[in-house]
């Protein structure tokens, strides 16, 4: 009887295991703690970025001189209604701050999906086809990793001027690079297994065997890599911003907020310190959100557990 | 190993090829008549036509290429429109407040994130452990500039012991060079801990230890030793991140160095200082990286022992 319920008790952490695997990466991702609340930032992000025009208590352009460089909520006399504290025109920093997430957010993304995409295919062709193709693929990779990045961006925004779209152009050719290095090297790897040689022999075709047997084994590392890319490129386009080089003001974003913020260092502490809070946090929650991400398409780190 | 390092080095010259493509593309680009601005305006046609022609803009783009790659060569870079002084000069002259910045913050984040790795590594899952892996979530995630701004505001308004802003002695470079230094001791710190933790685990760790071996030199020898070599991969990849790093904290702390004068040069349109500072600042990266790969051949053992030819 002993040795049955041993029995039993090793099928059940058996079925626990296969449980565990059939769970799907979703559920593994909710069971991580961490990345539960990285999402739920991300989240939060996103839901500011959406309804900035519902959540903002002022409209964040308007300006009035009476109300210039008022402090925080708590710090104010009684009577006033600035949250955060207002800015060297008089804008509330709060409104400036959640109507800022909308360019965080849209160049963040848009430059990882288009950079993303271009690494995506360039590393698949040069991991299926190599030869010269491979060659010139990864040498423009290595010459654009040997040089500073920002000050790539720096001239060809000087060149193109600042705007959005140029932003997320320049932002876009930061990424690819790392999506064609690891794409490659999954391509090289998986393009022995049997099952591929396997589908070219009975003839299929190039782009059919890409697409329905390569592309599905490199998609889980793709999603980890762009989220931390999502957070680097925030960081970027900050530090563009405070540069003055970002999406040129009046538009709020959160890299000129924090160049204000500078300037008026000694007098309005608030106007730096919370815009630079929120691109903390959120950063913060996109990589929580990348190790959770990560941790639970890999199966090497599921299966350990 | 000769191979190895002819293989870098010619890695290292093609890329510096980039660049000079890339910076001279950049600035046929820019609209308007390179003539034109370094000439005062309303210059006659005649001394636009002679400023073209000893420009070379009347010839080919190769050609003009070509021309160009020789002066940088023999170290001309061109004369800056708003200083009226050469390129070269003005970069040099701002190149070491950059060089201070950087490299110091680099000692700064190896000085500390390698102890706090190993220590981590070695008693995993304790309090210790959990602080530096937050600590270390935390400095990934908070930009740098942002972080200078609050020390700014931290020793300039609070506790004003070191100077906040401008050029001067060696307590001018403390605040940006530990604002700077964070994401790269963050990095290092989340990499040593991991790269021993693995190395920790091997079999000839394990064999080591049956050996009698302290532990003091399984972890400094067998498992530090082995983990360097990640560590200097990384360095020489993130140097790139340090320099586009050192620009903006040049920035916030008002200190006259490449990125200053890059920005500056940008604002008032000030070409030839744009690609000169760049071209200067690519070479200089060029460089480093291939120094840190000469390093490598000498903590790696699988480059120096391998056969000619095999790397």
């Amino acid at each position: 009887m002993g040795a049955e319920r041993k029995q039993y008790s090793y099928r059940l952490s058996l079925g626990e295991r296969l449980r565990q695997r059939t769970g799907g990466p979703i559920r593994r991702l909710l069971r991580h703690r961490l990345a539960t609340v990285g999402t739920l930032l991300v989240l939060a992000a996103i839901v500011c970025a959406l309804a900035a025009p519902l959540l903002a208590p002022y409209d964040p352009l308007e300006q009035d001189l009476r109300f210039r460089l008022k402090p925080p909520l708590w710090r104010a006399p009684e009577g006033e209604k600035f949250l955060l504290g207002t800015d060297q025109f008089g804008r509330d920093v709060l409104s400036r701050i959640i109507f800022g997430s909308r360019v965080s957010l849209a160049v963040g993304t848009a430059s990882v999906l288009l950079g993303g995409s271009l690494g995506l295919f360039l590393g698949l062709c040069a991991g299926f086809f190599g030869g010269w193709i491979d060659d010139v693929i990864m040498r423009l990779a290595d010459v654009q990793l040997s040089f500073p990045f920002l000050i790539l961006a720096l001239c060809i925004i000087a060149i193109l001027g600042s705007g959005l779209i140029n932003l997320i152009i320049v932002l876009s050719l930061y990424g690819w690079v790392v999506y064609a290095r690891l794409i490659r090297a999954s391509v090289l790897s998986i393009k022995e297994i049997e099952y591929v040689q396997a589908a070219r022999a009975i003839g299929q075709s190039t782009a059919k065997i890409l697409v329905k047997h390569i592309l599905p084994n490199v998609i889980a590392p793709f999603f980890v890599i762009s989220s931390f890319q999502v957070a680097r490129i925030i960081i970027i386009e900050a530090s563009l911003g405070f540069l003055g080089l970002g999406v040129p003001p009046p538009t709020p974003t959160w890299g000129n907020m924090l160049s204000d913020g500078r300037e008026y260092l000694q007098e309005a502490w608030w106007i730096g310190t919370f815009p630079g809070l929120a691109i903390a946090v959120v950063v913060l929650g996109i990589n929580l959100l990348g190790d959770g991400l990560r941790d639970a398409l890999d199966p090497k780190t599921y299966l350990k557990s | 190993m000769k191979a190895y390092l002819l293989k870098r080095l010619a890695h290292g010259l093609l890329a510096i090829l980039g660049v000079l493509v890339v910076v001279f593309l950049l600035v046929r680009l820019t609209p308007g008549d390179p003539a034109l601005l370094m000439l005062p305006d309303l210059a006659p046609a005649d001394a636009v036509q002679a400023m073209r022609h000893q420009l070379g803009l009347d010839r080919s783009i190769l050609f003009q290429f070509l021309i160009f790659v020789k002066s940088v060569l023999s170290g001309n870079l061109g004369e800056s429109i708003f200083y009226r002084r050469d390129v070269l000069g003005l970069v040099v002259q701002a190149l070491p407040v950059t060089v201070t910045l950087t490299f110091g913050s680099m000692i700064i984040a190896l000085l500390v994130a390698i102890p706090t790795g190993v220590i981590s590594a070695t008693r995993q899952y304790s309090t210790y452990d959990n602080l530096t892996m937050i600590g270390v979530l935390l400095g990934q995630s908070v930009p740098t500039f942002w972080l200078g701004i609050m020390l700014i505001l931290f020793f300039a308004v609070l506790w004003p012991i070191l100077p906040t802003s401008g050029p001067g002695g060696w307590t001018h470079y403390v605040l940006p060079c530990l604002s700077l230094s964070t994401y790269m001791l963050a990095l290092i710190t989340r990499l040593t801990r991991s790269g021993m933790l693995e190395i920790l685990n091997e079999d000839y760790v394990r064999t080591a230890r049956a050996k009698g071996v302290t532990e003091k030199v399984v972890i400094s020898k067998h498992a530090l030793s082995n983990t360097m070599v990640q560590i200097v991969t990384v360095l020489g990849l993130q140097i790139g991140t340090l320099m586009g790093g050192a620009i903006i904290t040049e920035k916030v702390f008002a200190l006259p160095g490449v990125g200053t004068l890059i920005i500056q040069a940008i604002e008032l349109r000030d070409y030839p200082v744009v690609q000169g500072s760049v071209l200067m600042t690519a070479g200089l990266f060029v460089l480093i990286n291939f120094l840190v790969d000469v390093l490598y051949t000498y903590i790696d053992p699988r480059i120096s022992f391998a056969s000619p030819g095999s790397r």
